[in-house]
């Protein structure tokens, strides 16, 4: 692929392109290209969204009928939560923090022109969208949506009479995934090849923002999980469709045998957990990356342990790729290997404890500027050690045997990989939405977001941990059959109502997203007074990202209160720290 | 706002933490050998846990408000860039707590799994499908009569759903119920099978969950040591009516159950 | 490191606004270029490995792996050896053969790209097209590899072996399968490097492609011996 990027290459010339479908629809652009890829995800979050809310309704209101909608069965309520699921690990957790905002500002974060390869980053982008529109339109065909969860264990979901919609459309939600994947090994490639490649003059790696070393890591990841979950995808649409028994046993299907013999369900199970858990970083590491920034730039304070967020980073990402079998202590797998995954499990843990308390450190003694940005950066520490927290609880096969496949795993990683990313995301957005469109958003309805969101979650997400406490079981579509669940009802009724609220609160986000692009106050060229060398560029950034010419880095990127500097921030292009040191 | 900041993030953590200390809801009551040490472990977890989660969700409320800028005649923020020793104190010191966490917990983990049932116990083949659990016992000969996939046929329910061989001899006295039925006091060596999709057995006050697995026959045990109805749930998806598959289990004395079993032989007959 | 970097950047823009700068700028501007493709290359081999490297765990573990034998209640292994026709050891003959053609391509398009920087001016190729016979050689090569394995594929069928039939044959189709597509993509990378080559772009770039599709070649040559190992020597 990167052999073919040449010819196209050459074409790509620092000079704008002028035709609108160039510019805006088929660019070349890293920064074009991160646009659409936020606008990807903000639609995927409204649709996913949505579709929680269904759910939501549906758990405490079963037999209501909705608008347009009708009345929601029990199969459309795992349809809602199949779809929940794949949409918003994939194509938000996944696509607004690196395709979007790495997109945009690695290259200008390390002082380059572009991304390494354009044409393949256009590509990215496109197969990603053409993922989206290929899941979208399970819901639409013969037979609705598929009903596995988006972990799709076989033979459920390898098995068409298994279930409604488990034919055509769980086919194209294979079918979306591995797409999804080319998109995402295509992008992890040239984020990879860009920072190594690409970097200004005096850019060393330890001089990078945290922002790109996220953004590094998450790529490298992402480039060894996303082949082996695209591999896994292959032979599903094998024992699907030709017959195969890679991960089918001899089953029956309402006393029919399939056809099927030998396969093993739990080689699904290793496959996926392999990607699934380094997974999760991929959603959380850029949150982390770009959260550090922030805690510094607003404490006007210097990052506390820059080598040690590294390091940390660096750790997380490595034993990432060593703990997927604690997904899997209940499913049959040996229980010596769970227990040597417990212990692996329990060591991912440190590098984490150790971000949170530099995050701490960062802001001790800082002189903290209450914008939006800091405010859910401020939410997304609160949330990641309220999600964290539970980790050392699931980590634990002893405890998983109670608590395994209980709301309590849902509260753990909503908190922790679905809420506290999206802070991530929101933070970006509001940090960066000025340099990305030239105006300032609105920080009154930014503040009410952030509290109306930052309440709400912890609303519709700290119950589920008293919820599965007490073994109510995830994926129930309806609570009226076990005796034990009945008494859980009212909390489930609190937290629907928690959910209309913060749902509702979404769209102030979105009011001020667009009203903010048309009416927002002009931004200079660095409002928030920060150094990093997006900053150091005109606002927007003009198409070759510097204006003709290449940065020199002198600095490291968190240089705040220096004492004796004129002012309490050194840019990273300024020399005169060089005498202060 | 700093203030704010601190009352918003100190009110959650205090919340949140009062329905912890409450126990408002918490683990069912445990019905069997292994649940006092698993809940037990629980507590350890969750108090070490809960000064944590508490102590680091009022520092960073605290920090906010007191580090707050107070406008241009306050001093300038810290510079500084870190400290070493803390790292690596802070990286030892939950090194030792959370992966001590789990060699506490080592044991009960072990005598659950690594080791194989008691030459004694009461062995019973539970066999998940769509959406129902069905439980066999071999009967006096002390062995599971053959089963064909070809026969199981669930809308029959008993025999016929999990499609026993009635041509085997070992079968004629095996006995297939809808029920669980077991002694107190007995190890119950469990045998889970499953004929479609991927199901699990779980039974909240026995502290017992494992994944039904279609290929798989998976051996695990565990002791009732009170009497009584428990419920049975699925607790891994397996299709539009997961929320449906459930059972009961009857733990009954010893004699009660000798006295069941032999009505069911009898009824075979 | 990153000087270097920086001043093989700043080529890099320069070298592509001016056609017609200095030697040492545009052996700089090749160097550079030759680099960031090699890199990108690297990575974007390393998501291959990790496709091949879950196939083949998995078809250890599906070897290895007992499964239940619903009927007696025990476990049972249902792994049925498939032996190989011995047509696959002239297909990977001719694989290795066309691995030489390629680097006699890449040598090739080399040496043009560095006499054409020393000598003209202009940063085209004229008529120095001499790695096309090379290219067009790998290409055929290449071709006739895969419809050695339709050949393959074709014979197993008429034995018997299917897709679907026993578990060593759905691996035996899925590796050549996912490996051949992969050398399918080669050999498109093989057509844009010769098509670089006749309408006379310059030789720089077109060395650039020609290096790193024979990388990739190269790789995908020691991947299909690394497969044939596997299904000889773990059968």
């Amino acid at each position: 692929m990167a052999t073919r990027e040449f010819a196209a290459h050459d074409a790509h010339v620092h000079a704008a392109p002028t035709s609108w479908i160039r510019k805006y629809v088929f660019s070349l652009d890293h920064k074009v290209i991160g646009i659409q890829y936020f606008f990807l995800a903000l639609t995927a979050v409204f649709v996913g969204m949505f579709l929680s809310l269904l759910m939501r309704i549906h758990l405490i209101w079963p037999a209501a009928a909705l608008p347009l909608l009708g009345e929601i069965k029990p199969e459309t309520y795992l349809t809602l939560l199949t779809m929940h699921g794949t949409i918003m690990v994939f194509f938000v957790l996944t696509t607004a923090p690196q395709g979007g905002f790495g997109n945009y500002f690695l290259p200008i974060q390390i002082g380059a022109p572009d991304m390494a390869f354009p044409v393949l980053n256009m590509l990215s982008f496109w197969v990603t969208a053409l993922a989206f529109v290929v899941m979208l339109s399970a819901f639409f065909v013969v037979g609705g949506a598929p009903l596995h969860g988006w972990t799709g264990y076989p033979p459920l979901s390898a098995l068409p009479a298994a279930g409604p919609g488990e034919a055509l459309g769980a086919d194209l939600w294979v079918i979306s995934i591995a797409l999804f994947c080319l998109g995402a090994l295509m992008s992890a490639l040239n984020f990879i090849t860009t920072t190594l490649d690409m970097r200004a003059k005096g850019m060393t790696l330890m001089r990078m923002p945290l922002t790109c070393w996220a953004w590094f890591i998450t790529a490298i990841l992402g480039l060894l999980a996303f082949g082996v979950l695209l591999s896994a995808g292959i032979l599903l649409l094998l024992d699907r469709n030709a017959g195969t028994s890679f991960f089918v046993p001899l089953v029956t299907i309402n006393g029919q045998l399939t056809g099927h013999r030998g396969g093993s369900p739990l080689l699904w199970q290793h496959l996926f957990w392999f990607f699934g858990h380094p997974e999760v970083y991929i959603a959380i590491l850029p949150a982390m990356g770009l959260c550090s920034q922030l805690l510094s730039v607003f404490s006007r304070k210097p990052i506390f342990g820059y080598k040690a967020m590294v390091y940390a980073m660096l750790s997380i990402g490595f034993l990432g790729f060593m703990v997927w079998g604690h997904h899997m202590f209940m499913s049959g797998m040996s229980p010596y290997t769970a227990f040597a995954f417990s212990v692996m499990t329990m060591a991912i843990g440190v590098p984490s404890a150790i971000k949170t308390f530099n995050w701490l450190g960062t802001i001790w003694k800082g002189r903290i500027r209450f914008t939006s940005p800091m405010l859910f950066a401020l939410g997304f520490v609160s949330l990641f050690i309220s999600g964290g927290i539970s980790g050392p609880f699931l980590a634990q096969p002893v405890l998983d045997i109670q608590l395994h496949d209980t709301y309590f795993v849902v509260g753990h990683f909503h908190l922790i990989m679905g809420v506290a990313s999206i802070f991530g995301i929101f933070a970006a957005t509001y940090y960066w939405f000025p340099k990305m469109f030239g105006r300032m958003m609105n920080e009154g309805m930014a503040r009410w977001h952030f509290f109306i969101t930052l309440i709400g979650t912890y609303a519709i997400f700290m119950p589920m941990h008293y919820l599965g406490m007490a073994a109510h079981l995830r994926r129930y579509s309806q609570l009226t059959e076990l005796k034990y669940l009945h008494g859980l009802v009212p909390l489930q009724e609190f937290m629907t109502y928690a959910a209309f609220v913060t749902i509702a609160g979404q769209f102030l986000f979105l009011f001020n997203l667009f009203w903010s692009m048309k009416f927002g106050e002009k931004a200079t060229d660095n409002p928030w007074e920060a150094t990093t060398l997006e900053w150091t560029t005109a606002t927007p950034p003009p198409h070759d990202n510097f204006g003709g010419h290449i940065p020199v880095v002198y600095n490291g990127p968190y240089e705040y209160s220096v004492p004796g500097a004129p002012r309490d921030f050194i840019m990273q292009t300024d020399p005169a720290i060089l005498k202060a040191h | 706002m700093g203030l704010v900041l601190l009352v918003v993030i100190w009110l959650i953590t205090f919340i949140s933490a009062y329905f912890f200390l409450a126990k408002t809801w918490w683990l069912p009551v445990g019905a069997s050998a292994a649940a006092a040490g698993i809940d037990h472990h629980f507590s350890t977890t969750y108090i070490l846990m809960g000064i944590v989660f508490v102590a680091a969700q009022l520092a960073l409320g605290f920090f906010a408000w007191k580090y707050r800028d107070r406008g241009a005649t306050a001093r300038q923020a810290l510079y500084s860039h870190g400290h070493n020793g803390l790292e690596i104190t802070w990286t030892v010191l939950t090194l030792v707590l959370f992966v001590g966490l789990n060699f506490m917990s080592s044991s009960i983990w072990a005598s659950e799994r690594f080791r194989p049932a008691v030459s004694d116990a009461v062995e019973v083949e539970v066999t998940g499908m769509q959406f129902a659990w069905y439980f066999r016992y071999p009967g006096p000969d002390g062995k599971f009569g053959a089963t064909k996939p070809e026969l199981e046929d669930p809308s029959s329910g008993g025999e016929g759903a999990i499609g026993l061989d009635t041509s085997d001899p070992a079968s004629k006295d095996d006995v297939v119920t809808g029920t669980m039925y077991v002694p107190v006091n007995r190890e119950i060596d469990v045998i889970l099978r499953a004929e479609d999709v991927i199901h699990s057995f779980f039974v909240p006050a026995m502290r017992f969950k494992q994944d039904a697995v279609p290929g798989l026959a998976i051996h695990m045990h565990f002791t009732p040591i009170a009497t009584g109805d428990y419920e049975i749930a699925c607790s891994q998806l397996c299709g539009l009516g997961h929320y449906k598959m459930h059972g009961i289990l009857r733990v009954v004395s010893q004699e009660e159950f000798d006295k069941w079993i032999a009505a069911r032989e009898a009824e075979k007959q | 490191m990153a000087s270097t970097t920086t001043n093989a950047s700043v080529g890099t823009a320069e070298g592509l606004r001016i056609g017609n700068g200095s030697t040492d700028q545009r052996a700089l501007d090749f160097s550079a270029r030759l680099r960031r493709a090699r890199l990108g290359l690297i990575v974007a081999l390393v998501a291959v490995v990790m496709i091949f490297v879950s196939y083949s765990s998995a078809y250890v573990v599906r070897q290895g792996l007992p499964t239940l034998d619903p009927r007696t209640g025990t476990l049972v292994h249902d792994w049925l050896p498939l032996p190989l026709p011995s047509f696959l050891f002239l297909n990977t003959l001719v694989l290795l053969l066309s691995s030489l053609s390629m680097e006699l391509a890449r040598r090739q398009s080399s040496r043009e790209a560095a006499a054409g920087w020393m000598t003209s001016g202009s940063g085209t190729s004229e008529e120095r097209t001499d790695g096309m016979p090379w290219l067009g050689l790998t290409s055929i090569l290449g071709l006739s590899f895969l419809a050695g394995q339709w050949l393959v594929w074709r014979e197993l069928a008429a034995r018997g072996f299917y897709v679907a039939t026993v578990p060593s044959s759905s691996f035996f189709y899925l590796l050549t399968g996912v490996h051949g597509v992969h050398l399918l993509g080669g050999i498109l990378a093989l057509l844009a490097a010769s098509a670089a080559a006749l309408l006379r772009r310059p030789a720089a770039s077109r060395a650039v492609l020609v290096d790193v599709t024979a990388w990739y070649w190269h790789f995908m040559t020691f991947l299909w011996v690394y497969i044939l190992c596997l299904l000889e020597f773990a059968r």
